[in-house]
C-alpha cells in the first residue's frame, strides 16, 4: 500500500470516526435526557405511584360497644372466638397437616374443600381459616400437638353473644354480616367477619355501637407479604348502650307465658320499656356464627312466627281496653256527664240494627264509673253515638294509639284508628252504627300491645310519655329519662281521676270484671281493664243456638287483653297483655298481668336503674 | 531523578516489559475501576445492605478480569492480529456447541457451562468478530474497501454467527453484533451508499420480519410501543423499573433506601435493573454520574483509536468501543423505557460474570492496541 494510500485510509478513519463519537455522544445526551424527564419532570409522579406499590392501607376493626340491660347486666357482649388458621406456605404437605388436625377435631369433606380452595385463591403467606368457634378443650387439644400440626396457629376473635338468649332477642335484636349495599355506606363494612346490627337495638343503635374503624398502614413488598407498620391511627371502639329494659324481669315474664301472647311493662312515669315480651322468640346467638338455611326455614315458615316481635307489630282491635278512650272522648266533648246513667237491657237499638251488650241479661242502669267496671257496651255504644267517631279518633291519637310510637326499636307499627273522613276517602259512607260498634273498641282498630301499654301510661300519669328503651349511651343518659321530659296531656283532673276509678273497680270492687286480678295489700294497688275481642263474627244463628266461645276451634277462639296500672294512688308502672285465642280478658290476660306486675314490684319499686357503665370498664379483646 | 535519568527510562519505554506497562492507559484503568467500583455499591444495596451474594463476588470476578485485562494488553498486537480469524473460528464453534448442548434459559439456548463459568458464546463471538473483520480490512486501502467483491466475504463472516445468535433466539444480541460490524465496516471506509442501501432494505423486510419473530420478541416490541397495555405482564418489568427510577428525583432516596429495589417490585435488580436500583438511590445526580462515567471509557476507546498509527489496532478500538457502548446504551436505553427491553446486562455493573469477563476481554485487547500503537505491522502481502 502506497504512503498516499495509508493517509487517505487515515484521514477518512479519522473522518468516520470522529462521526461515531459524536453519534455516540448523542446518544448519551439522550439517555441523559430520559433520565432528567423521568427523575425531574415526572418524578414526582413517580414517587407517587412508588409510594402506591410500597404502602397497604388496611383497616382495624373496632370491639362492637356492648348493651346493658337496666341493672348493669351485659345483655349483648364480645365473646373470643378462637379459630384455628392454616398457613399453606409454613406447612410442608397441607394434605398431612389437615389429616392430622382431623384426628383431633373432626372436619368434614365440604369444609376440607372449602379450605383446599380457600388456600388456592390466596397467596401462600395468607392464613386460611380452618375451623371457628373451637371449644376449650379442643384448643388444648391443638395446643399440646402444635409440634405435629406445621402451619396452623391459633388466633382470637370476636363473636357477638346475647347471655339472655331467646328472652331478650326481640329487643336487643341480632347481627348479622352485613349486605352488599350497605359496604359502600362505611368502609368499616367490608372487613371481613364485621358483623351489623340487624334487628332490635343492635340496629337501631348501629352507628353507635359499631364504632369507627382505625387504619394501619404497612410497607408490603411486592408480593403483598407485610415488612413493617409504618403508621396505626386507632379508631372508636363502639361505644356501651344500656337499655331500659330488666332482662330478669324480662325473662320471669317470658317463662310466665305461651305462645302467641304479648306483654309490654312501661315506667309509666317516663315511658321507659321494663319488660317487652312477644312468644315465641328464638336465640339471636345462632345469627352470629351464620345461621343455617334449614333453621331460616323453619322460623320464616313457622304458625306461631318466633321471629316476629307481636308486641310492637301484632295488630290487634282493642276491644274493651278502648272504653276508656271513649269515655274520656265524651267527658272532653262534654256529650256525657260523670254521673248521667245509660240503661242497659242487654241491647242497644240504632234504627232497625239491634246491638248487644256481652251480658244478655243486660247491666240495669250505670253511670261512667260503673259503666267501665262491669265493662258495659251499651254505655259505650250510647257515648260513641253522642260524641262521633272523629272526637273519639282524636282522643285515641292523644292517647298515643294509631299514631307511630317513635320507638328506638325498628320495625314498631302505628296501628291504625279510623275516621270518618279516611273512609268516605275510600268512597265508602261512615254510618252511625259504624260509630255505635268503634265505640266498644271494635271495627277498624288496630292496635299493638305497645300502644296499649303506652296508652294505660297516659291514662295512668297524665304525661304524653313515649315508650323508648335507651336507657344510657356511652354513660351519658339520655333525654326522656325524666318524667318531667314529658309534657302534660292537657286532659283535665277530674275526667282521668273518673276513667282511673272505674279502672280501680274492675279489679278492687267485688263485681268488677278482673276482681282475681287484684294485687296483695301489701303491694298497692292495681287498676285496669279487660278487653276480650272476636276474630269472627258471631252470627245471629249462632248467638239463637247459644254462642259459646270456648267451644270453637282455637283459632277462632276470642283474644284476650288486659292492660293495667299499680300502683293507685301514685301510678309507676303500666302494662299490657294480649293472649291471642285466649277467650276473656278476665280469665286469661288478668291474671297473668297481677303475676307480672307483682314481679315487677318485687324487683324494681325500690331499685333504681344501675348507674350506667363507663368506657373504662369495657373489656373485650381487639381483634 | 535527572533529566538524564529520565530521558534513558522514556527510551527505554520502546521495548521491554518496562516500558510496555508504562504505555497501558492507566486512566482508562482507573476509570474501569470507577465503573466496577459503582457497581459494587449498587450489588451490596442489592444484595440488602451485604457484600453476600453479589458485592463480594463482583469484586472478585473484577480483580481476576484485571489481572487478565492486564496480561491481554502486555501481549504484542501483532501476535493477536495473527490470531485473529483462529479466535473469529473458536467463537463460531462455541456458538456451534450453544446451539447443539447450551443451558436453556429464559425459553432461549444461550449458554454453556465450562466448569463453574457459565459462557455465553454469543459475548465472546462480538469481540472474535471485531478482530476478524480488523484483520480483514488492514489490507484495504481506500479504493479497495470499496470494491464490492472485497465486501462479501467480512459481510458473510458478520451473517453467519448474527444467524446462529438469531437462531437461540436472542434477538437483542443479534441485532447489536450486527450493528458491531456495520460499525468495523463504516470505520473501514466503506461507503455510505452502501450502508443507505442496507439500511433501506431492512426498513422494507421489518415488518415481514416482525412476523417471522418469536412470541415473546414480538410481545417485547409491542411493550415497547404501549407498556401500560400489559401491566402486569411483560410490561411490569418497564413500568416498574420507571417507578423506582422515577421516584428517586433528583438526589435519590439514600444508599440502601431504595424502596422499590428492596421491596422486589423492581425485576431482576441485580442484573438487568441494576442502573435503576442506583438511579433510584442515587436520584438523578447519581444516574448522571455514572451515565458520564460511561461516557468516558466510550470517548477512550475512539482516543485510542485515533492515537493508534496502524488500521488493525483503529478496527479493533472502535469496534471494541462501540461494543461496550452498545451494552450501555441498550441497557439503560431499556431500563428508562426509551427502546425494548433486551435482557442486556450493564458489564462491570450488574451482576454476572460472562458479561463482566468478556468485557474485561475486550478491553485488554483495546489496552494491548494502545500499548503497541506504534508498532510495525506489515501490511501483508499486498
Amino acid at each position: 500500500m502506497s504512503r498516499r494510500d495509508e493517509e487517505l485510509r487515515r484521514s477518512v478513519f479519522t473522518r468516520r470516526a470522529l462521526l461515531l463519537g459524536a453519534g455516540q455522544l448523542g446518544l448519551f445526551g439522550f439517555l441523559g435526557y430520559r433520565l432528567q424527564k423521568l427523575q425531574l419532570q415526572e418524578g414526582e409522579r413517580y414517587a407517587t405511584l412508588a409510594e402506591e406499590n410500597r404502602v397497604s392501607t388496611r383497616l382495624l376493626a373496632p370491639p362492637r360497644g356492648r348493651i346493658l340491660d337496666r341493672a348493669g347486666r351485659v345483655v349483648s357482649a364480645n365473646d373470643l372466638n378462637w379459630r384455628v388458621l392454616l398457613t399453606a406456605e409454613q406447612a410442608e404437605d397441607v394434605g398431612a397437616t389437615l389429616d392430622t388436625f382431623s384426628h383431633l377435631v373432626p372436619l368434614t369433606e365440604a369444609e376440607r374443600a372449602r379450605i383446599a380452595r380457600e388456600i388456592r385463591r390466596r397467596r401462600r403467606f395468607v392464613p386460611v381459616v380452618v375451623r371457628e368457634f373451637l371449644s376449650w378443650e379442643e384448643m388444648a387439644r391443638i395446643e399440646v400437638n402444635a409440634p405435629d400440626l406445621p402451619g396452623i396457629s391459633v388466633d382470637v376473635g370476636t363473636t357477638r353473644a346475647y347471655a339472655y338468649a331467646e328472652h331478650l332477642a326481640h329487643v336487643v335484636g341480632y347481627v348479622a354480616p352485613p349486605a352488599e349495599a350497605d359496604m359502600n355506606e362505611d368502609p368499616l363494612l367490608s372487613l371481613p367477619g364485621i358483623r351489623v346490627g340487624r334487628a332490635g337495638v343492635e340496629r337501631f343503635h348501629d352507628r353507635v355501637l359499631r364504632g369507627r374503624a382505625g387504619t394501619v398502614e404497612m410497607e408490603v413488598n411486592a408480593v403483598g407479604r407485610v415488612i413493617r407498620e409504618l403508621d396505626r391511627r386507632e379508631g372508636l371502639p363502639g361505644q356501651d348502650v344500656q337499655i331500659s329494659v330488666d332482662a330478669e324481669l324480662q325473662k320471669a315474664v317470658r317463662g310466665r307465658i305461651g305462645d302467641g301472647t304479648s306483654v309490654v311493662v312501661l315506667d309509666a312515669q317516663n315511658g321507659e320499656v321494663l319488660a317487652l315480651a312477644s312468644q315465641p322468640s328464638f336465640d339471636p346467638n345462632l345469627f352470629s356464627s351464620g345461621i343455617s338455611a334449614a333453621q331460616w326455614r323453619e322460623w320464616t315458615r313457622s304458625r306461631v312466627t318466633p321471629l316476629i316481635n307481636k308486641a310492637t307489630t301484632g295488630l290487634y282491635a282493642p276491644g274493651s281496653t278502648f272504653k276508656m278512650v271513649v269515655g274520656l272522648a265524651a267527658l272532653d266533648a262534654k256529650t256525657m256527664t260523670p254521673t248521667e246513667r245509660i240503661p242497659c237491657p242487654g241491647h242497644y237499638d240504632l234504627g232497625d240494627t239491634r246491638f248487644h251488650c256481652w251480658r244478655r241479661t243486660g247491666h240495669g242502669s250505670l253511670d261512667l264509673r260503673g259503666a267501665l267496671k262491669h265493662s258495659c257496651d251499651c254505655y259505650f255504644y250510647e257515648a260513641a253515638r253522642r260524641t262521633g267517631i272523629d272526637r273519639i279518633a282524636a282522643m285515641a291519637r292523644r292517647l298515643g294509639l294509631g299514631v307511630d310510637p317513635e320507638i328506638d326499636l325498628p320495625g314498631a307499627k302505628p296501628g291504625f284508628v279510623p275516621t270518618r273522613e279516611w273512609r268516605i276517602r275510600q268512597g265508602k259512607p261512615w254510618n252511625l252504627g259504624d260509630t255505635v260498634v268503634h265505640g266498644i273498641g271494635q271495627g277498624f282498630y288496630q292496635m299493638t300491645p305497645l300502644s296499649l301499654a303506652t296508652m294505660t301510661a297516659r291514662l295512668a300519669t297524665g304525661r304524653a310519655v313515649q315508650p323508648h328503651l335507651t336507657h344510657s349511651v356511652d354513660g351519658r343518659p339520655v333525654r326522656g329519662n325524666r318524667a318531667e321530659d314529658w309534657p302534660s296531656l292537657d286532659i283535665p283532673h277530674r275526667d282521668l281521676t273518673l276513667i282511673r276509678e272505674g279502672m280501680w273497680a274492675v279489679v278492687n270492687e267485688g263485681s268488677g270484671t278482673a276482681r282475681a286480678a287484684a294485687l296483695p295489700g301489701h303491694l298497692g294497688i292495681m287498676a285496669g281493664k279487660t278487653g276480650s275481642v272476636q276474630v269472627r263474627r258471631v252470627t245471629r244463628e249462632q248467638r239463637e243456638r247459644g254462642y259459646r266461645a270456648e267451644a270453637m276451634p282455637r283459632e277462632w277462639r276470642p283474644h284476650a287483653l288486659f292492660v293495667a296500672f299499680a300502683p293507685y294512688d301514685s301510678p309507676r308502672y303500666a302494662i299490657s297483655v294480649v293472649v291471642e285465642h285466649g277467650l276473656s280478658g278476665a280469665g286469661a290476660a288478668a291474671p297473668l298481668a297481677r303475676d307480672i306486675m307483682v314481679d315487677v314490684m318485687h324487683r324494681l319499686r325500690d331499685a333504681p336503674p344501675a348507674p350506667p357503665a363507663r368506657l373504662a370498664d369495657r373489656q373485650g379483646p381487639r381483634p | 531523578m535527572t533529566v538524564f535519568e529520565r530521558r534513558l527510562l522514556t527510551r527505554d519505554r520502546g521495548s521491554g516489559l518496562l516500558g510496555k506497562l508504562w504505555r497501558v492507559p492507566w486512566v482508562l484503568v482507573l476509570l474501569l475501576c470507577g465503573v466496577a467500583g459503582v457497581g459494587y455499591v449498587a450489588l451490596y444495596s442489592a444484595g440488602g445492605g451485604a457484600p453476600e451474594p453479589y458485592a463480594g463476588r463482583h469484586a472478585l470476578r473484577f480483580a481476576f478480569g484485571l489481572v487478565m485485562m492486564l496480561g491481554i494488553a502486555l501481549v504484542d498486537i501483532r501476535v493477536i492480529a495473527k490470531l485473529s480469524w483462529a479466535g473469529y473460528a473458536l467463537g463460531v464453534a462455541l456458538l456451534v456447541l450453544v446451539a447443539l448442548h447450551g443451558q436453556v434459559g429464559k425459553g432461549a439456548q444461550r449458554w454453556i457451562e465450562i466448569g463453574p463459568v457459565q459462557l455465553q458464546p454469543s459475548e465472546l463471538m462480538k469481540i472474535m468478530l471485531v478482530l476478524a473483520l480488523a484483520h480483514w480490512f488492514h489490507r484495504a486501502s481506500w479504493k479497495r474497501a470499496g470494491n464490492i467483491l472485497f465486501l462479501i466475504p467480512p459481510l458473510l463472516a458478520v451473517l453467519l454467527p448474527v444467524g446462529l445468535i438469531l437462531k437461540q433466539p436472542n434477538l437483542g444480541t443479534g441485532l447489536i453484533t450486527l450493528m458491531i460490524g456495520g460499525a468495523v465496516f463504516w470505520a473501514a471506509g466503506v461507503r455510505w451508499w452502501k450502508f443507505a442501501l442496507v439500511i433501506g432494505a431492512a426498513a422494507g423486510i421489518a415488518p415481514l420480519a416482525y412476523g417471522h419473530l418469536h412470541d415473546y420478541q414480538r410481545a417485547r416490541i409491542d411493550v415497547f410501543l404501549d407498556p401500560e397495555s400489559d401491566p402486569l405482564g411483560s410490561g411490569y418489568n418497564i413500568i416498574q423499573s420507571k417507578i423506582a427510577l422515577g421516584s428517586g428525583g433528583l438526589w435519590g432516596k439514600g444508599f440502601l433506601q431504595g424502596t422499590q429495589g428492596h421491596l422486589n417490585f423492581l425485576p431482576e435488580k441485580q442484573t438487568d435493573f441494576i442502573f435503576t436500583m442506583l438511579a433510584e438511590e442515587f436520584g438523578m445526580v447519581g444516574a448522571m454520574g455514572t451515565l458520564l462515567l460511561l461516557a468516558a471509557v466510550v470517548l477512550f476507546a475512539l482516543l485510542v483509536a485515533l492515537r493508534t498509527r496502524h488500521q488493525y489496532g483503529r478496527l479493533v478500538a472502535v469496534g471494541l468501543g462501540v461494543n461496550y457502548f452498545l451494552y450501555v446504551f441498550v441497557n439503560i436505553g431499556m431500563v428508562t423505557g426509551s427502546i425494548p427491553v433486551g435482557g442486556v446486562p450493564l458489564p462491570l455493573i450488574s451482576h454476572g460474570g460472562s458479561a463482566m469477563l468478556t468485557s474485561m476481554l475486550g478491553f485488554g485487547l483495546m489496552m494491548s492496541v494502545f500499548v503497541h500503537r506504534d508498532a510495525e505491522f506489515a501490511a501483508s502481502r499486498e
